[in-house]
């Protein structure tokens, strides 16, 4: 490759779906009825350049689509088409679900074509074949043999016709194109056996009189089959988009909204944003959007696999596809059409579905020549069996030309990577895991060393209050009324762990006079006429509070990863408050099964030694770097691949973007729905490590299934072509009939689908 | 047989030359747009012709039922577009270094070809 060529690999690229810079004006696209003619262009087009507020409408007249530009409503539009003698229905944007119906129709008419086609060609083939294998030999001897063969001839003709007009034509296209595919190999080799037989009737004089043999079976044969293992791979085809047509399927159809103080249900795609949308008790929520009024509780364990429905109330961020399960509400729409979150989702695993990763490169290197070769293997082989072949040699040649034609199947070698890509990332996606593209797929399959970020990966990122212990006459709600009330106005997180607490125990912080912040040390205020402070160890000795017996116990908290506090009045200790931020509690089991899996799990953390290390313990890391800087933290990843580690790195795919651009793949742990899809490699939309491992789990289970597909597709055309050729003929005497031939290559390639089906089976072990 | 022989090897010979040889004359493309046919296992045109550092849309129109078709593939942009049946979807290419970058399905068995010069 030049190095032009990676230059151009690696500049920035975007194509359709990728969002709009906010400044263009709004495009919109109406759907037209009725536009019989290419004339009705120009009158639509004018019709709605008169609309005010349009600056441009351009038709597209083999979709019958138009595409307005400016700012105009809908409405107004579609009124002027309408009034132009038209029918016209706004599709502001084409839904997934639009787009998933019409492909599966498409896909149904298809296969509903093959079928038939497939019948046909049998309905000639399977007769043919059981009169050949009844009655023996096929040959041409007598005149009535002549006539009656002829007449099978120009059936198959018709049958070549009717049935395999698709591989002719391709052929014929793909060839004058300069290029060859499958419909060339079967035209060529059913094309080649019928030509045979054809010649062996009409003018017998030309061949020996032991080759007078015909082949109109085979081509009938081949034909229906090849139409039969198309057909079922069309249908095996549509299952591994399961996972997309899942997540399409999340989608509300419709929305209710309020236009002039009234509710109107309207379709989906014609939700604007700022629409004040209603919502009730068991429906989808139509599109992302913001809480205006109202209280409920909302399932969105279908985006984040998180199975707690979440508590939703006015000001709220709400997603779309979720299920709004308790109560009603009003929201307005912030976010609709292709840029809702799901809308997103759903556009990224069609992208990854659709990428390769570097696996696939060699067979798809192989596929480039793969057709030409097997020609020049055809023409080859018959020129061998003419030259050296037994008596009637041109029959041995026909035959293991034509066979080795028809078992060629560059199709199994070319869906072995992409039809496993398209399950597998489906089958992440299901677990709330997105994976970008088929490299990161791959790579994520080889990591060998897994650097976790502690706050917000292994832990759950806010502290929060574990222990009070009081050592006056006092309980802890008095205890936590005092810290709460010093605390109210500090912003340190620590101070939002004390706040936070106090408020889940109901308790009402006081009024607090000459508050201080002592940075670095905590808070010092008047409260109930006590002088109080409120600090860590050094805050106290300070102010000469005499500590010694309960420093041991504090000591003993920080050794297991939680900060003492300590709050006391008017020179007197009044209690230690611990404060930590809890391990997620199943951290230590997905950690476990990143291990069991070999890989070498590392944590990073900005905290100081001795919590790194009570942390690293409770969940079972050996190693961690403690005391990382943010900006240093790329610096540990690069440190663990100079080591020759593939390194995954996990973080919160904001503060730790460097570390996760850095790493081999990066894995952005996400906190709910609000996930910055686009920034890393792999995305965790829920914030369990168990997501880490599943997609991990899921990686290298795709991989093998790759492996499995290549390896069968290139032992497949390895050991049929030969064989075909007639390679064994020497020693054994056999030599494959081209219908086998025909049925073998039909059902390669459908192998290599229902193999990558097998992944949809496939389960992340939890435990 | 020294005819049916030497008949043979020229068969060969031509099948080098007609798929593997032979560089086709490219279609030049018009104001930065142009519309690709995706039908009977071929892309019309196959070999476009891109003057370099400007970006190219192709609409990419799918007549072919075979789910063959409903895939195109840049590989060196990593983009893959799904074409929908009758319908022309575009495919945005970012501004380009002379050079040839292929186009395929995702078997590789639709092949064109964009040339920037």
């Amino acid at each position: 490759m030049t190095a032009e060529h990676q230059h151009a690999q690696g500049a920035p690229c975007h194509h359709g779906d990728s969002t709009e810079p906010p400044t263009v004006v709004p495009q919109q696209v109406l759907m037209i009825e009725g536009a019989g003619c290419a004339s009705c262009v120009g009158k639509i087009e004018s019709a709605l350049n008169r609309v005010p507020g349009v600056q441009e409408a351009s038709m597209n007249f083999a979709e019958r689509t138009v595409t307005v530009s400016g700012e105009v409503s809908s409405d107004d539009l579609v009124r002027a088409v309408e009034q132009a003698g038209y029918g016209a229905r706004a599709a502001a944007q084409e839904s997934s679900a639009e787009l998933l119906d019409e492909k599966e129709e498409a896909d149904r008419q298809y296969y509903k074509r093959l079928l038939r086609e497939m019948s046909i060609a049998l309905g000639l083939g399977i007769p043919l074949m059981i009169y050949g294998l009844a009655i023996g030999e096929m040959t041409v001897t007598t005149t009535t043999e002549r006539v009656v063969w002829a007449l099978v001839g120009l059936a198959t003709l018709a049958v070549m016709l009717l049935a395999g007009r698709h591989f002719y034509v391709g052929a014929w296209k793909s060839l004058r194109n300069h290029s060859a595919n499958m419909d060339t190999l079967i035209a060529l080799g059913t094309g080649t056996a019928w030509l045979y037989s054809m010649v062996v009737v009409m003018v017998p004089d030309v061949v020996p009189l032991m080759a007078r043999h015909v082949y109109f079976e085979a081509t009938a044969m081949i034909i229906g089959l090849i139409n039969l293992g198309l057909a079922l791979e069309v249908r095996a085809r549509g299952r591994t988009s399961e996972a997309i047509k899942r997540l399409i399927g999340l989608q509300a159809r419709t929305a209710r909204v309020l236009r002039d103080g009234q509710e109107v249900d309207i379709p989906i795609e014609q939700v604007q944003q700022g629409d004040q949308v209603r919502v009730r008790p068991g429906e989808k929520i139509p599109v992302d959007g913001v809480v205006s009024d109202g209280h409920s509780l909302v399932d969105e364990s279908m985006l984040t696999g998180e199975p707690m429905p979440v508590e939703k109330s006015v000001d709220d961020e709400i997603v779309g596809g979720t299920l709004n399960k308790s109560g009603s509400l009003l929201f307005k729409a912030t976010r609709v059409g292709k840029d809702t979150a799901l809308a997103r989702i759903i556009s990224m695993v069609k992208r990854a579905q659709n990428s390769k990763p570097p696996i696939g490169r060699l067979a798809d290197v192989i596929s480039g020549y793969f057709v030409p070769a097997i020609m020049i293997i055809a023409v080859a082989s018959a020129l061998i069996w003419l030259n050296f072949g037994p008596e009637p040699t041109i029959a041995f040649a026909v035959v293991s030309a034509t066979t080795v034609l028809i078992i060629a199947c560059p199709c199994a070698l070319g869906l072995a990577t992409p039809m496993s890509v398209m399950v597998g990332v489906g089958k992440a996606a299901e677990a709330g895991v997105l994976i970008r593209n088929g490299q990161a797929l791959q790579t994520a399959s080889k990591i060998t060393a897994m650097i976790l970020d502690k706050t917000g990966t292994i832990t759950e990122g806010t502290p929060k209050v574990t222990e009070v212990i009081p050592f006056e006459d006092m309980d802890e709600a008095e205890v936590m009324k005092l810290a709460a009330t010093l605390e109210q106005g500090s912003e340190h997180p620590l101070a939002q762990a004390i706040v936070e607490s106090a408020r889940e125990r109901d308790i009402k912080p006081g009024y607090v006079d000459d508050f201080n912040a002592i940075a670095g040390h905590g808070v010092e205020g008047r409260v109930e006429g006590r002088s109080l402070l409120f600090g860590n160890e050094k805050l106290m000795r300070d102010r000469e509070i005499a500590l010694d017996e309960h420093l041991e116990q504090a000591q003993k908290m920080a050794a297991q990863a939680r900060t003492p506090m300590y709050l006391a009045a008017d020179g007197r200790l009044l209690a230690l408050i611990a404060v930590a931020d809890p391990i997620k509690e199943d951290s230590v089991a997905a950690i476990r099964r990143l291990q069991k899996d070999g890989i070498r799990v590392v944590m990073l953390t900005g905290d100081n030694r001795d919590t790194a290390k009570a942390v690293a313990e409770q969940v079972g890391i050996d190693e961690f770097f403690a005391e990382v800087l943010p900006e240093d933290k790329s610096g540990k990843v690069a440190e663990l691949q100079q080591q020759g580690e593939i390194v995954g790195m996990t973080g919160d795919g904001i503060n730790d973007a460097p570390a996760l651009a850095l790493a081999d793949v990066g894995f952005a742990i996400g906190t709910g729905t609000d996930v910055a899809i686009e920034s890393a490699d792999v995305t965790l939309m829920r914030g369990s490590l168990h997501g880490l491992a599943d997609a991990i789990a899921v990686s290298r289970a795709t991989l093998k299934n790759i492996r499995q597909n290549l390896f069968g597709a290139f032992i497949y055309n390895a050991a049929g072509v030969p064989v075909a050729a007639g390679l064994l003929y020497p020693f054994f005497g056999i030599l494959l009939s081209p219908v086998i031939a025909g049925a073998a290559m039909a059902f390669s390639s459908l192998t290599v689908v229902t193999n990558a089906n097998r992944l949809r089976l496939f389960k992340p072990q939890e435990h | 047989m020294m005819v049916i022989n030497l008949l043979g090897l020229l068969l060969i010979a031509l099948i080098v030359w007609w798929f593997w040889l032979y560089r086709e004359s490219a279609a030049e493309m018009d104001v930065g747009e142009i519309t690709i046919e995706v039908q009977d296992g071929i892309y019309a045109p196959a070999h476009i012709r891109i003057p370099a550092g400007q970006p190219a849309k192709l609409n990419f129109l799918r007549k072919d039922p075979s789910p063959c078709a409903s895939v195109v593939v840049f590989k060196d942009f990593d983009i893959s577009e799904e074409l929908p049946l009758n319908k022309t979807r575009q495919v945005e290419l970012p501004p380009m270094k002379p050079g040839h970058y292929p186009f395929t399905c995702q078997m590789q068995m639709y092949r064109g070809e964009v040339i920037v010069e």
